[in-house]
C-alpha cells in the first residue's frame, strides 16, 4: 500500500524530469542552430572567397567586362559614399537628439520626433530608394538645374543624392543611439556644472558630451556599416555598373576630392548586378566570392568595433555613477 | 574639511582661462565685458536654435517621405480607375471573349497594375519566414533570458548582433548561389528560384529581431513572479511556460510582427532569389514578385512622370502602409505591456 502511494509521485517526478530535458534540449537547439547556420554560411564565403583575395583584387580595377582584375572601385565608392552619408547624418542625427534630451520640455514636439524617428527606422529601405530618387533627383535635381542653369549637374543619379538617401535611413540608428548615451550621463553632473555658473551649452560641450562620446561614436560606427551594406536606396540614386574611372575632381585643378556629382561603383551594388545581371555569372563566381567576403568583413569588422567599444563604455559609465 | 568635501564639485572638463564665465565677466562689469556677455548669449541661442533645427529636419524628412510619396502614388488615380488595382477586362483575340486579368504587367499595349499578384508575392515570402523566424526567435530568446549562463549570454548576445548586421545582399548570393539548387533537389520544386528559397533567406534578417525583442520583453517580467513559481514547486520548463511567458506574451507578439513587418520590407533577398514572375498563387514554392522587388525591378527604366512612374510610387505608398500601420500595432502593444509591468 504505502510503496504503490510513494511509487505514484515518483512516476510523475519522473516523467516531468524526462519532459524538463527535453523541452530545455529543444531549446538548445533552436538557440544554437542559427549560429550553426550563421557560421556555415560565413564559413562558405570565406571559404570560396580567399583562394582570390590578392594585393591585385583589392588595388585594381576590373578589367575585360569585369570578368578579371580587381574590385578597387567598388571599394572606393564604398568607403567614399559612407563617409559622405555620415557627413550628412551625423549633426543632424546627433543635433537632433541633444534637443531632444537636454533642451526640448517633454510634450508633443519630443513625442513627435520620436514618433517620427520609430517609423523612420520601420519604413523599408526600397522605398528610401524610391523617395531619394523621385525626390532629389527628380525633384530637387532638376529645379536646381533649372535655377542655377547648371545643364544636367544636379538632376542625375550621383553619390550625393545616394548619400542624402541613405543618411535618411540611418538617421534613426544615430538619433536612438545618441538618446541612449545622453540619458546615461547621470542628472548630477548636469546640475553641478550648472551650479558652478556654466551655461547649457557649455555644460553640454563639456560635461555631457565627453561622457557620451562613446556611445555616440558605437551609433555612427553602426550607422556605418549598415548604409555600406544597404543595397535597395542606392540601386537608382547613383550606383553604375561599370565605370572606367573613379569619382574623383580635381579643386582647383590641383587638390583631388570626391566628387559629389559623379556615379559610382559600389561593393553591394556591384554582387547583386554580377550575380543576376551579368552575362557571365557562372565564370565570375571566384570574383564574386571574393567581392562579398570584402564585403562582409568590412561589415563584420565595423560591427565588432562597435560592439567592443560600446561595452567599453558601458562598463567606464557604470564606473562614474558608482561614485 | 569643507573644501575637501566640496571639492568633487569642481568641474573637471570646464577650462575657466578659455571659456568666457558669466561670474568673471560680470564681477569687473565693464563695458566691453558686458558686451562679450551679450554675445555669449547669442551664442547660446544660435546653439540652441541649431539644435532644434536638427531635430526639425527629422521631422521634416518623414514628413516629406510621406508627402511626395502619397502626392505622387494618388497622380496614377487620375489615369487609371482603382478597380484596376484588382483586375481588368481584357479582349482575348484567341479565345475571343471577354477575361478578367489579375496581373502586373506595366509595359504592355495594355498596361495591367492589379496589386494581386505582388500582395500574393509578398505574403508567400512574408508569412513562411515569419512563422520560422518566430519559433527560433522565441526559443533562442527563452534561451538567452531564462536558460543561458552569463558567460555564454555575452558570447552569443554579440554574435547574434553580428548576425544581424550582414547585409541582405550577401544573404541573397549565399541563396542564389549555394542553398537554391540544393533546397530544389531536396523539396523536388518546379522552379530554382521560388517564395520559399526567398522566405528562408529572409528567416536571417527577421531572425535577430524577433529575438532581440523577446529577449528584452522576458527580462521585464519581474523577477517575483518566476520566484513564486518556483516556490509552489513549477519546475523551470513550467515557470517559463505558464509563468514568464505569458506575462510577456505582448511584447513577443510585438516582436512577431515587427519581425513580419522587416520580411515584407526585405527587398535584395527576395528580388535575387524569388525568381521575380508576378503570379497569383497560394504555393509557396512558386516563382513570385513581391511589392519590393517589383518597385527595385521597374524603377531602373521607368519613365518620369508616366503612368508606370506613378504606378510604381503606388506600390511604394502601399509598402508604406503597411509597414507603418504593423509599426504602430506593435508599439501599442508593447506600451501597454509596459503600463502594465510597471504597475
Amino acid at each position: 500500500m504505502t510503496t504503490a502511494l510513494l511509487a505514484i509521485p515518483n512516476l510523475q517526478a519522473r516523467r516531468i524530469n524526462v519532459l524538463e530535458a527535453v523541452f530545455m534540449a529543444i531549446l538548445h537547439f533552436l538557440a544554437y542552430l542559427p549560429v550553426c547556420a550563421l557560421v556555415l554560411i560565413l564559413g562558405k564565403i570565406v571559404h570560396s572567397g580567399i583562394g582570390v583575395i590578392t594585393w591585385e583584387f583589392l588595388t585594381q580595377a576590373p578589367v575585360e567586362g569585369m570578368t578579371k582584375g580587381g574590385i578597387f572601385p567598388c571599394i572606393f565608392g564604398t568607403l567614399s559614399i559612407t563617409l559622405l552619408m555620415i557627413l550628412i547624418a551625423l549633426p543632424i542625427g546627433v543635433g537632433a537628439a541633444i534637443y531632444m534630451v537636454e533642451y526640448a520640455k517633454e510634450g508633443v514636439w519630443v513625442r513627435v520626433i520620436r514618433a517620427a524617428v520609430n517609423n523612420l527606422a520601420g519604413i523599408p529601405s526600397v522605398v528610401f530608394g524610391l523617395f531619394g530618387m523621385g525626390f532629389f533627383i527628380l525633384f530637387v535635381g532638376h529645379h536646381l538645374d533649372e535655377v542655377l542653369r547648371t545643364g544636367l549637374l544636379f538632376g542625375k543619379p550621383c553619390m550625393l543624392w545616394a548619400a542624402a538617401t541613405l543618411a535618411i535611413l540611418v538617421l534613426p540608428v544615430i538619433i536612438v543611439s545618441t538618446e541612449e548615451a545622453l540619458n546615461a550621463v547621470p542628472q548630477s553632473h548636469r546640475s553641478a556644472s550648472m551650479a558652478l555658473g556654466a551655461t547649457k551649452w557649455q555644460t553640454i560641450r563639456d560635461v555631457v558630451l565627453p561622457q557620451a562620446k562613446g556611445g555616440i561614436l558605437t551609433g555612427a560606427i553602426l550607422a556605418i556599416s549598415r548604409g555600406a551594406g544597404e543595397t535597395a536606396p542606392i540601386l537608382f540614386t547613383g550606383c553604375a555598373y561599370f565605370l572606367p574611372r573613379l569619382p574623383i575632381v580635381k579643386l582647383f585643378g590641383i587638390i583631388p576630392m570626391i566628387n559629389p556629382m559623379d556615379q559610382f561603383m559600389e561593393l553591394s551594388y556591384h554582387i547583386f548586378i554580377m550575380a543576376t545581371q551579368s552575362t557571365n555569372a557562372q565564370k565570375t563566381m571566384p570574383i564574386q566570392f571574393g567581392t562579398t567576403l570584402v564585403l562582409i568583413s568590412l561589415t563584420f569588422f565595423l560591427n565588432l568595433g562597435a560592439i567592443l567599444l560600446r561595452s567599453h563604455y558601458r562598463k567606464s559609465l557604470g564606473q562614474v555613477t558608482l561614485q | 574639511m569643507m573644501a575637501q568635501d566640496i571639492g568633487w564639485l569642481k568641474p573637471p572638463l570646464v577650462d575657466s582661462s578659455s571659456t568666457p564665465s558669466i561670474y568673471r565677466m560680470t564681477r569687473r562689469g565693464n563695458l566691453s565685458q558686458l558686451l562679450t556677455l551679450k554675445t555669449f548669449r547669442a551664442g547660446e541661442w544660435i546653439v540652441e536654435k541649431l539644435l532644434a533645427a536638427a531635430g526639425m529636419i527629422s521631422i521634416l524628412f518623414i514628413a516629406l517621405i510621406f508627402v511626395f510619396l502619397f502626392k505622387e502614388a494618388l497622380q496614377f488615380f487620375k489615369t487609371v480607375s482603382p478597380m484596376d488595382l484588382i483586375g481588368k477586362w481584357v479582349y482575348d483575340e484567341y479565345d475571343e471573349k471577354w477575361v478578367f486579368k489579375t496581373m502586373w504587367q506595366a509595359i504592355s499595349s495594355v498596361p495591367k497594375y492589379s496589386l494581386l499578384p505582388l500582395l500574393c508575392g509578398s505574403f508567400l515570402v512574408a508569412f513562411p519566414s515569419t512563422v520560422i523566424s518566430a519559433v527560433f526567435g522565441i526559443g533562442c530568446g527563452i534561451y538567452l533570458s531564462e536558460v543561458a549562463s552569463d558567460k555564454t549570454r555575452e558570447v552569443l548576445k554579440p554574435t547574434l548582433e553580428l548576425f544581424a548586421g550582414i547585409p541582405s545582399v550577401v544573404i541573397g548570393f549565399f541563396m542564389l548561389m549555394v542553398a537554391a539548387t540544393p533546397l530544389q533537389d531536396i523539396f523536388h520544386t518546379k522552379f530554382r528560384m521560388n517564395a520559399f528559397v526567398g522566405a528562408l533567406g529572409v528567416t536571417i534578417v527577421a531572425f535577430p529581431i524577433i529575438v532581440t525583442l523577446v529577449e528584452d520583453s522576458l527580462r521585464a517580467v519581474p523577477k517575483a513572479l518566476r520566484e513564486a513559481s518556483y516556490a509552489l514547486g513549477a519546475t523551470r520548463w513550467q515557470t517559463i511556460w505558464r509563468t514568464t511567458l505569458p506575462a510577456a506574451i505582448s511584447g513577443v507578439s510585438a516582436a512577431c510582427i515587427l519581425g513580419f513587418g522587416r520580411a515584407l520590407g526585405e527587398t535584395m533577398i527576395v528580388l535575387m532569389v524569388t525568381g521575380n514572375a508576378a503570379l497569383v498563387t497560394g504555393n509557396v514554392f512558386s516563382t513570385v514578385r513581391s511589392l519590393t522587388a517589383n518597385i527595385a525591378a521597374e524603377m531602373g527604366y521607368v519613365e518620369h512622370q508616366s503612368e508606370h512612374y506613378y504606378a510604381l510610387f503606388l506600390v511604394g505608398a502601399v509598402l508604406f502602409v503597411i509597414t507603418f500601420v504593423l509599426n504602430i500595432f506593435a508599439e501599442i502593444i508593447l506600451n501597454r505591456m509596459r503600463r502594465k509591468l510597471r504597475m
